[in-house]
């Protein structure tokens, strides 16, 4: 507010932060594959740990017969459980396609497993701001 | 994903879920190699610790 009054008293405005490619690049690839885009950002360990970690908690999940969340939920926290699973990117996608994940309630943890994949691609969600914060420079 | 199901005790759960959500908030929460490694640790204990904690205090309550 303060800085758009002196803007307009002195005539000047501040030119915009330019926004580079690998700022949009580097998070789409690492929603999509998780760690992808800290790898692509020469970030091989780090990328490699995310990768491991999220697609591992994700499969384990799925392993234990957790259930996968539609987009077309209807129910409140259904549309919750998808924003989570959605954030796993291709895993998600894979996952619905193959129609996995419809969920066992024979299996006493399958309900931990279901937790585990809304886990997984809320800590891809993560993993994607600080691949944006790299690519920014706010971030080594 | 029928054909592979892994069946999990609540403690081995916790202890899959602790070690790989640590290792992500560590790398994404802190700047240097060093720090993400205590970080990551450190919320690792405090999974496991928060775990054991609940357990032993629905046991109490149980009682």
């Amino acid at each position: 507010m303060a800085n758009s009054v002196s803007e307009k008293a002195t005539g000047k405005t501040k030119a915009p932060e330019a926004v580079s490619i690998m700022s949009v690049v580097a998070p789409a690839v690492g929603w999509l594959i998780p760690g992808a885009g800290h790898m692509m950002q020469k970030r091989w360990i780090r990328g490699g740990l995310l990768f491991v970690s999220i697609a591992t908690l994700f499969l384990v999940g799925l392993a234990m017969q957790g259930r996968i969340y539609k987009a077309n939920g209807g129910d409140i926290l259904d549309i919750l459980g998808f924003i989570g699973d959605v954030g796993a990117g291709a895993l998600y996608i894979v996952t619905t396609t193959m129609d996995w994940g419809q969920g066992a309630i024979q299996y006493a943890t399958a309900d931990y497993g279901t937790k585990f994949m809304i886990v997984a691609g809320l800590l891809n969600f993560i993993a994607v701001a600080d691949a944006y914060h790299i690519a920014i420079g706010k971030k080594q | 994903m029928g054909a592979v199901t892994i069946t999990l005790n609540h403690f081995s759960a916790a202890l899959v879920f602790a070690l790989f959500t640590s290792v992500v908030f560590g790398i994404t929460h802190r700047e240097t190699t060093r720090d993400m490694l205590r970080y990551g640790l450190y919320c690792f204990a405090m999974f496991l610790g928060g775990v054991l904690v609940a357990g032993w205090a629905m046991w109490v309550l149980r009682r």
